[in-house]
């Protein structure tokens, strides 16, 4: 029988939507429910695991199997689910809150052992569902209903923070960029491991416009750096920017033109570079002195915890040569036998 | 050379006296090897037939300096040709490797009882590290005891003269000294130890050879020396024909829960964070992994529990194990569980708490936590293992009503159980429960919350079911259709629905079970590990002919439907429990019944005499 043909609509719930009119969400939400026929696993083996926020509620609106789950905590869950059912293509939705927050001790062990899932980390540097405090991806000095002076803590860098846990694929994306939001979810759910996407995205509510150097047409050319494997570093409206390596610090020069640099002298993009220096130099890319880098900084290949865990248990039943007898196990120690 | 053979008595015209018990306690740093001469002292004297309890006491430093009192390790065995339910309240050996475990163990041995001393560890460094001012052996503090002198450390050494070992190497080897001297003196076979030395020490036989001189020497110094007067005989015990083994708590429960995978044809998972005393729940289910067990040690307890959760939804038997403070990290997502009404067992092994308490003491302060600590209504179903061998079932049952009802199950087990043993009467396969499971598929015509009118459990679906995507969360949800509903007689309906699910099951368990007169003076109710004192104090009295009876509880949520009507029967209902009354607030709280109580916290278990007098103290108070 030929299995029928997917469709968006097969992916999307008939719940209402409950964000906020003009959220980011939305747009992330539609890109998902978008690209997932194609992706060639049906709705029902396909598990979308969220915390406590905004994000939180996107596996509502999913039409496949769904499991919204406390603060911080979806990574555990996920773990349980991955490692139990390898089959299940499984997919964690959270936020800057959810994940760096609360959650930041299960998001950095997820990450180092590599569980077979894909984590799309919605970052819109605010509390949105709590209205309004400031997050640890919030700017230094943010005024917010809970910090009226400023607040004072370092913002964590989502992408770096990421790398330090050894994670095997970091991307960024940016809710407003359709076509390249897809392309990078298409290529987290192809990486095998776990793949780690920060997508900036609007909160227009608490934090408007937080991204929209990025997103604006006037700007987005000179400050978003398009990371494509194989080819280098370019960006600007005339394609005439790049970035080179001055020993080892990045810099931004202009090519061709008097004073110029050669195009070959610009970093070429390697995905796939075995240690992570090369992508934590990119992640560390901030604006207003760099062009932030939206694409895919790192993708290696590790293996999977989920398969390993498992690979153990098909190796002790080996070893057991189907001897694993109830019987046997608990006749077995020193026993004795009483007449 | 040793030439003896091991426990042959043609060697010695020493007389044998038999006794029908003896409790005999290691004691010494906890470097020298006490636990493990206990246990190999259990084995072999399960081996010969007696029934028999251990305690372990050891301290929460893993090696506190080497002398000092918090680094006294102590092992108590009772080994009886009866029925045995203790470790036995006071010591009738105590066998003491330095005089900080002389020290420490003074006080909890009658006078004229028996001490074995190694001689060779009292100078005044350890006198004075012990807190002694003057030699303990010189200045009369043992004048009321049987004392007997032994320089181990030195017989020890002398023993293996011809060894190539270093001298420290040598030195560790004198807990086997004291080991054989006790096996010549209990008329016991060495070849259980012999065995298991050689085993232990494959790979460096040179070790297994030196203690098994060494224990050989201690033997050989009973029958050579004059100083005791007789040994002694514990006949076999008259119990139940069958196969036996020794199992502590912890293990019983892994067995326990290997069992229930194999039952229910469900994969176990167990999601957990290291803990004492829970942790060798982690180190035995590690070793299955060709039962299909999967262990995941997580990196917090909040991430253990939430694994098993996420792997309960998957379809495995989520489990996590876990003592106090992991409890408490637990709480938030242990009532995810219940309002997605999913199966979870949680295992508390109590230790002395708050926070972290007393690490490697039992304590039963948990159950008012089990029972109650978790925001809003959250109903969960609360069990306890009366003794470590029970421990077993109750995984069994745990699972049992998990999987039927669609709930979380916290099992609470304390320091005692976990580490004590007993003798386990080895189930036959076939006569435990078919725990099978069918999960809902489309076909079945059912939501993810159509409920079972008989148990009002809701279907568990896997993911993975082709027609059934759907979604849980921790939101409140509509009671037909499971979607997320704000609805305020919603609400209430889920919770009065949740809370009759869990009490409901009071149809589906044991009737409380009474030992003793089915009506009189005093019901002695208990909980978890002081079932074996409280046994024996039943006999106690039984034996004068007292209108006590003893009801011992293993479901504490829901309880026994006809628990009131129990009560009801007696004069005065009794509750001993290591907390400060906390089964007994929810018996005043649930039934129209006043109990006594009687309360310990000191990290210890219960004595005989701490139940029997208050009881026979409220018996007269009635007559």
């Amino acid at each position: 029988m030929e299995a029928l043909k997917l469709t968006k609509k097969d992916f999307t719930s008939d719940q209402d939507v409950r964000w906020c009119p003009g959220c980011g969400d939305y747009a992330i939400l539609s890109t998902v429910q978008k690209i997932m026929p194609d992706l060639g696993v049906p709705p029902h083996d396909v598990v979308f695991v969220s915390g406590i926020g905004c994000s939180g509620r996107f596996p509502y609106y999913m039409n496949t199997y769904g499991f919204h789950s406390i603060h911080g905590r979806a990574p555990g869950f996920a773990t349980g689910l991955k490692v139990s059912r390898p089959e299940l293509s499984v997919w964690l939705v959270s936020g800057d809150g959810d994940a760096m927050s609360i959650g930041g001790n299960h998001l950095i062990h997820i990450l180092r052992r590599n569980v077979d899932i894909n984590i799309l980390m919605f970052n819109n540097r605010i509390y949105g569902l709590t209205k309004g405090q400031y997050s640890p991806t919030s700017e230094i000095g943010k005024k917010t209903k809970s910090t009226p002076m400023g607040s004072l803590d370092r913002p964590f860098n989502p992408l770096s923070l990421a790398l330090g846990a050894g994670a095997s694929f970091v991307a960024r994306a940016v809710d407003r960029d359709l076509g390249h939001l897809q392309e990078v979810i298409r290529a987290a759910n192809a990486h095998k491991g776990t793949s780690f996407v920060e997508i900036y995205q609007n909160c227009n509510v608490f934090n408007d416009g937080a991204f929209s150097q990025f997103t604006e047409k006037e700007t987005k050319d000179d400050t978003v750096l398009y990371l494509e494997h194989g080819k280098p570093l370019i960006f600007g409206k005339n394609k005439d920017k790049g970035i080179v390596m001055r020993g080892a610090h990045p810099e931004v020069v202009t090519i061709g033109g008097e004073g110029g640099v050669l195009e070959s002298d610009i970093v070429v993009h390697d995905e796939t570079v075995p240690t992570p220096h090369y992508a934590f130099m990119l992640s560390q890319l901030q604006y207003p002195k760099f062009p932030e880098p939206v694409g895919v900084l790192r993708s290696v290949e590790q293996p999977t915890y989920d398969e390993m865990a498992n690979e153990q248990i098909r190796r002790a039943k080996e070893a057991a040569n189907g001897s694993s007898s109830l019987e046997k196990l608990l006749n077995s120690g020193d026993t004795w036998t009483v007449e | 050379m040793v030439e003896a053979g091991a426990g042959s008595r043609e060697d010695t015209a020493r007389p044998s006296q038999e006794l029908e018990s003896v409790v005999i306690r290691f004691a010494g740093d906890s470097g020298d090897g006490i636990q493990l001469t206990g246990t190999q002292f259990t084995n072999t004297s399960f081996i010969a037939g007696n029934d028999l309890s251990t305690l372990p006491d050891f301290p929460a430093e893993i090696r506190a300096p080497a002398g000092s009192l918090a680094g006294v390790s102590g092992f108590q065995l009772q080994l009886s040709s009866q029925e045995v339910h203790t470790p036995g309240d006071t010591p009738d050996v105590l066998v003491c490797m330095n005089p900080a475990a002389l020290k420490v163990n003074l006080p909890l041995i009658e006078k004229g009882k028996v001490i074995l001393l190694n001689t060779s560890t009292f100078n005044s460094a350890n006198i004075k590290k012990a807190g002694y001012e003057e030699n303990p052996l010189e200045d009369g503090t043992l004048d009321d005891y049987q004392v007997f002198p032994v320089d181990i450390t030195a017989l020890t050494l002398g023993a293996l003269e011809d060894s190539d070992l270093s001298q420290k190497e040598k030195t560790r080897c004198k807990n086997f000294f004291a080991l054989g001297l006790l096996y010549w003196l209990y008329n016991r076979k060495m070849d259980t130890t012999e065995q298991w030395l050689n085993k232990k020490f494959s790979k460096a036989p040179e070790l297994a050879a030196a203690n098994i001189k060494v224990m050989h020497a201690g033997y050989n110094y009973g029958v050579t020396t004059e100083m005791f007067a007789s040994t002694y005989e514990v006949k076999p015990a008259q119990i139940q024909p069958g196969k036996y083994r020794n199992v502590t708590g912890n293990t019983a429960l892994s067995l326990g829960m290997v069992a229930a995978s194999q039952l229910s044809g469900l994969p176990v998972f167990l999601g957990t964070y290291p803990i004492t005393p829970a942790s060798d729940i982690l180190h035995d289910l590690a070793r299955f992994k060709n039962f299909g067990i999967v262990t995941f040690q997580a990196e917090d307890e909040i991430a253990g529990v939430c694994s098993a959760i996420g792997a309960s939804y998957g379809g495995s038997i989520g489990l996590t194990s876990t003592s106090g403070p992991g409890l408490a990290l637990k709480s938030e997502a242990m009532g995810l569980a219940v309002i997605m009404e999913l199966p979870l067992v949680v295992v508390d092994v109590q230790r002395g708490g708050p926070s972290t308490g007393l690490p490697t003491k039992p304590e039963q302060a948990d159950l008012l936590a089990a029972m109650f600590g978790r925001h809003g209504e959250c109903p969960a179903v609360v069990l306890a293992p009366a003794t470590p061998a029970d421990c077993f079932d109750i995984a069994i049952e745990a699972v049992r009503l998990a999987t039927k009802y669609m709930t979380p199950v916290i099992i609470l087990s304390d320091g005692f159980i976990a580490n004590s043993s007993e003798a386990w009467h080895i189930p036959e396969v076939d006569t435990l429960p078919d725990l099978s499971v069918r999960f809902t598929v489309a076909e079945d015509g059912k939501g993810p919350f159509t409920r079972d009118p008989e148990t009002l459990s809701r279907p568990w679906i896997r993911p993975g079911t082709p027609g059934l995507t759907h979604r849980v969360g921790g939101l409140e949800k509509d009671f037909n259709t499971g979607n997320v509903s704000y609805d305020p007689d919603n609400h209430e309906k889920m919770i009065r629905t949740r809370a009759a699910k869990v009490a409901g099951i009071a149809k589906d368990i044991e009737p409380a079970q009474v030992v003793g007169p089915e009506s009189g003076d005093v019901l002695i109710l208990s909980w978890g590990s002081p079932a074996g004192t409280v046994r024996r104090a039943l006999e106690v009295f039984q034996k004068e002919g007292a209108s006590v009876a003893g009801c011992h509880l293993r479901h504490l949520n829901p309880f026994p439907a006809d628990l009131g009507q129990v009560m009801a029967k007696y004069r005065h209902v009794v509750i001993p429990e290591m907390n400060l009354g906390q089964l007994r607030m929810l018996i005043t709280a649930n039934y129209d019944v006043r109990p006594v109580g009687i309360n310990k916290v000191k990290g210890q278990p219960f004595r005989v005499s701490e139940i029997v007098d208050p009881v026979r103290r409220l018996l007269q108070g009635v007559h």
